[in-house]
């Protein structure tokens, strides 16, 4: 059974089709990588899996259960039952370009804030949760400090331990490194590596090749919306068969 | 004038500070509280819950609180309903019987109105990553408010909301107009008892200038406890990491 799948996603903004029918079926324990040049509809395709975006059309369920929607009266896809679909996001934390930590708590407070207040996991049990992950992505020493008194890669690493306090069936990272000076990219690769190797289930859109061919064990490449190509990085990554992967990789497609 | 006339004196003063501070932290908490709701139907994007918020503070901010206080303590009791509530002895109508009831009626819906728009303001103010956050975490739509939205507007609402309370604390000293014996009350008995204007009024200002002292540092020790988040670190700490 997959821990995740999506089915034949569209989305639209008027007229502009951005998602025009992609597929994703994640079992567990696969690290997805999602490559293609900005505006391919990759950033689109993961917002929508957790309905931050709802698509205009297709089907979303996580181990099994359905994300239950309807279609009204101007074709617009509806949700259904508010309350399972906000049950469905505690098991799909997401981790953001721009971290979007909340900035009056402190790093502790940020990862135990869902856990305590939407888990409802008791006080301790969510600081004891809290301060498992931030040991794991090696924030310990700043559990009382703010967000903005962190740098672009700390904080991310702090967005990834609220990630993992969920404890979720699969984390989605939207371009986690991309909004980091280069020299902090490679602390949190190194976090997303070692939760790849646990057997995590994760899906990352992301501009890092190097992390996409060493880690991922699938590679989606996102042309137009559709998926244009996809399967072992080995392969794609190495021979890519079409004209626009081909082009993305030799770095004309940016 | 003497010393034995100063005793009389101190007491008159002493009962107009007791209204002053009566009025001014009453409706500040008054207007405080009613602010919050009213400032999460201001920021609405239905027109039905925002439009008459919108129009209250329109109100309330076009029209000088001179005018508020004339209205509700003068202006109310000329109504024949109102005036028969009286007979009946009904308590909330009552209140605009009494001066005090008028006033403090009167404040809080004007400090209301302006700390309606300041935390409006610092709500809009809101990054909009937070609330996905909190979307993408599975708050609902009042977990939210009540974690994320509430608690960051309301510590960036502070050094706006400071001017607002020195303003009303200031703003209490038009009481006097409608029979009421505040500071400024005290003062003008005072300046007619005994024809020393001066003394009189600068007295009083000094008495003001002390409060608005004191509200200066409850505020800057609020600050100080509530926007940690938003303050540089010394360089000493820098230095470290």
């Amino acid at each position: 059974m997959n821990a995740l799948s999506v089915e034949n996603l569209h989305k639209h903004y008027g007229d502009n089709e951005v998602l025009k029918g992609v597929s994703l079926a994640a079992k567990q324990g696969d690290v997805i990588s999602v490559i293609g040049s900005s505006g391919s509809g990759k950033s689109t395709l993961l917002r929508c899996i957790n309905f931050l975006e709802s698509p205009s059309s297709g089907r979303v369920s996580l181990g099994g259960g359905e994300v239950r929607t309807s279609i009204d009266r101007s074709g617009r896809i509806r949700i259904s039952d508010p309350v399972q679909l906000r049950r469905m996001r505690t098991r799909l934390a997401m981790v953001f370009q721009h971290f979007n930590l909340w900035a009056h708590m402190t790093v502790l407070q940020n990862v135990v804030e869902a856990p305590l207040h939407v888990l409802k996991l008791g006080r301790a049990e969510a600081r004891e949760r809290a301060e498992r992950y931030l040991e794991q992505v090696g924030m310990t020493r700043f559990a009382d400090a703010y967000p903005a008194h962190l740098s672009g890669g700390q904080q991310q690493r702090v967005a990834i331990a609220r990630a993992l306090a969920m404890e979720p069936d699969a984390l989605l990272f939207d371009e986690p490194t991309s909004a980091l000076d280069p020299e902090l990219v490679g602390d949190v690769l190194k976090v997303m590596r070692d939760l790849a190797r646990e057997g995590r289930t994760m899906i990352v859109v992301t501009h890092e090749m190097g992390f996409a061919r060493e880690v991922s064990n699938h590679v989606m490449f996102l042309h137009r919306g559709v998926v244009e190509e996809e399967g072992h990085p080995r392969d794609i990554l190495k021979t890519p068969r079409s004209g626009p992967l081909q082009k993305f990789l030799s770095g004309g497609l940016k | 004038m003497s010393y034995e006339q100063l005793a009389p004196l101190l007491g008159a003063y002493a009962g107009g500070l007791w209204v002053t501070v009566q009025l001014t932290v009453g409706s500040l908490a008054l207007g405080l509280m009613l602010a919050i709701p009213l400032a999460v139907l201001r920021v609405s994007p239905n027109r039905f819950a925002s439009g008459p918020v919108a129009a209250y503070t329109w109100f309330m901010r076009g029209t000088p609180l001179l005018a508020q206080l004339m209205i509700v303590y003068y202006g109310f009791g000329q109504f024949q309903w109102v005036q028969d509530a009286w007979q009946r002895g009904n308590p909330v109508l009552s209140l605009l019987r009494d001066p005090f009831g008028c006033a403090m009626i009167a404040l809080t819906a004007n400090t209301c109105a302006y700390t309606v728009e300041i935390l409006a303001g610092a709500i809009r103010a809101t990054a909009y990553g937070e609330i996905e956050a909190a979307q993408a975490y599975g708050m609902s739509r009042s977990t939210a408010w009540r974690r994320i939205l509430l608690p960051s507007a309301l510590r960036r609402f502070l050094p706006a909301y400071s001017n607002e309370v020195i303003l009303l604390l200031h703003g209490t000293s038009l009481v006097s107009a409608i029979t009421l014996i505040d500071l400024t009350g005290a003062a003008r008995d005072f300046y007619a008892n005994y024809y020393a204007p001066f003394e009189a009024f600068v007295s009083v200002g000094t008495v003001y200038f002390a409060l608005t002292g004191i509200v200066t540092l409850l505020i800057r020790a609020a600050e100080r406890r509530f926007l940690v988040h938003l303050r540089p670190l010394p360089l000493s700490t820098l230095a470290k990491s």
